[in-house]
């Protein structure tokens, strides 16, 4: 089995443009959510969201480009090209043909669904945009990757509704352990701030209308985000032969299903993800310094993530920090795993752990030390990121300093 | 009026609960009946639609939203505040 690192990272979200920029501001604390700016907000009664602001799309993209990249497709290329550009690989003659890219996903191209949707139902038109298919599709962002940079390995997109990037980053992982490419592109991305996006969250009644609050017993919901994060994943001898940077190695993985609801999260389902990726890594739960939570803020996660945590980690529960940095990027719902990857290396690399904000009082069912409100300076050699979808589909990535 | 949501009411829990209308009592709770949390979060809905009104309820916390969904009867008495309000 091959070691496998990562050389390169990218992202845009609500918290920076740039990995630099999301790193300093979660470093700072910052809360990247604010009051939703999109059409018809008057009529949803969640009006808050994670959502990226700044950002011109014709900046970024000539016409023809935008008539075909969905506003999670444009997220992944920004993404994907400060990822490839730092990992200073070039894609061609073999190392084309064997590297891909595998991107998670929940809802795709949801604003194109939604502005269509628009244009037919309530405009009554009559005709769509020749290209609302390809630009909708959910492997559009991962297609569109492999074109611009000549992938032509193994490449799909991944859906597990809040699990996919960790889904597809785990996928991505194996096919370069095992020795099937030396390089592979991965993450994960979402957009669906728009109306019916959020309308259909709405439907649930599990969303926040004033704060993601993670762990905290104030806590009422979840808040969503938007955007992207990419990264290169490289077997490690072909990254030291070249001498790449290496940002952190992953060592371990592992994915179950809890086979039980369609929404509340499972317990056992959650801790078998995590001792199963443990177990995957060869390392014993001391090892682990810090855990990236799936910390939604909504009730029934934050409690049973935390009873999972204990029950895996037994007294080191309380020796290890565990955060959920959506209380400042929102919940990315597909994209969220690689947004928090982020965080991940940020804690190997530069022994900074992100904090848990808006954590106002402690909840006796999450009683580990979530890092509250403020980021901490800390020497951490393995860490873990959790995602645990609605489906019961749990996918837990482990990763080591290098 | 009061009688007929009510009956609204109950018919709506009753379909929930994959029961008759006649079989649901007033003292019973949602966990009684059956009633998961998605099936909570149908019925609120449902009764939104029939009354038009907007429920005031957060599934991530159920016993601080100021909506008491502790027994049938104090649903229906609750929807019939809000359709009362909703009139005033």
């Amino acid at each position: 089995m091959k070691r496998v690192v990562i050389t390169g990272a990218g992202t845009i979200n609500a918290l920076g443009h740039t990995v630099t920029d999301t790193l300093k501001a979660m470093a700072e604390g910052v809360c990247g959510i604010g009051p939703l700016n999109i059409r018809d907000v008057d009529r949803l009664s969640i009006q808050i969201g994670g959502q990226v602001t700044d950002y011109d799309p014709e900046a970024e993209y000539n016409r023809q480009q935008i008539a075909l990249y969905d506003r999670f497709t444009q997220f992944t290329l920004i993404a994907a090209r400060e990822a490839i550009a730092q990992s200073g690989l070039v894609f061609e003659g073999e190392l084309g043909n064997e590297a891909g890219v595998v991107l998670g996903t929940a809802g795709g191209g949801v604003n194109t669904w939604d502005e269509n949707y628009r244009s037919v139902y309530e405009e009554g038109k009559n005709r769509v945009h020749p290209f609302v298919v390809p630009k909708l599709m959910n492997n559009a962002a991962a297609s569109h990757v492999s074109m611009a940079y000549n992938l032509k390995g193994p490449s799909f997109t991944v859906a597990t509704a809040c699990a996919s990037s960790n889904h597809a980053m785990g996928q991505a992982f194996q096919l370069v352990r095992c020795g099937a490419s030396r390089a592979m592109i991965a993450g994960g991305s979402e957009s669906m701030l728009c109306f019916g996006g959020v309308k259909a969250w709405e439907g649930l009644r599990v969303m926040s209308k004033d704060a993601c609050r993670p762990f905290s017993a104030n806590r009422n919901g979840m808040v969503q985000g938007e955007g992207s994060a990419v990264f290169v994943f490289e077997e490690y001898e072909h990254a030291k032969a070249r001498g790449a940077e290496i940002l952190a190695e992953i060592v371990g993985f592992a994915m179950t299903s809890d086979a039980a609801d369609i929404v509340m999260p499972s317990m056992q389902g959650a801790a078998r993800a995590i001792s199963g990726a443990l177990r995957d890594a060869r390392l014993n739960p001391s090892d682990v310094g810090y855990i990236n939570a799936h910390g939604t803020g909504t009730a029934a996660n934050d409690k049973t993530e935390c009873a999972a945590v204990a029950q895996v980690f037994g007294h080191h529960a309380d020796d290890l920090m565990i955060s959920s940095t959506k209380s400042m990027h929102g919940h990315l719902i597909g994209g969220t795993g690689a947004v928090e990857l982020l965080a991940c290396i940020m804690a190997l690399k530069d022994g900074i752990i992100a904090p848990t904000i808006n954590y106002d009082e402690p909840d006796p069912e999450c009683a580990l030390d979530v890092v509250p409100n403020e980021a901490r300076n800390a020497d951490v050699d393995v860490v873990l990121s959790n995602a645990f979808a609605f489906g019961g589909l749990n996918a837990v990535l482990a990763l080591r300093k290098v | 009026m009061s009688t007929s949501v009510k009956d609204k009411v109950i018919q709506i829990i009753a379909e929930q609960a994959v029961l008759e209308p006649g079989d649901v009592k007033m003292d019973q709770t949602l966990e009684d009946l059956g009633i998961d949390s998605l099936g909570l979060v149908e019925s609120i809905f449902a009764i939104e639609e029939a009354f038009d009104i907007q429920v005031p309820f957060n599934a991530n916390d159920p016993s601080e939203s100021d909506f008491d969904i502790s027994s049938v009867q104090a649903i229906v008495s609750a929807v019939e505040k809000l359709v009362e309000d909703q009139k005033a």
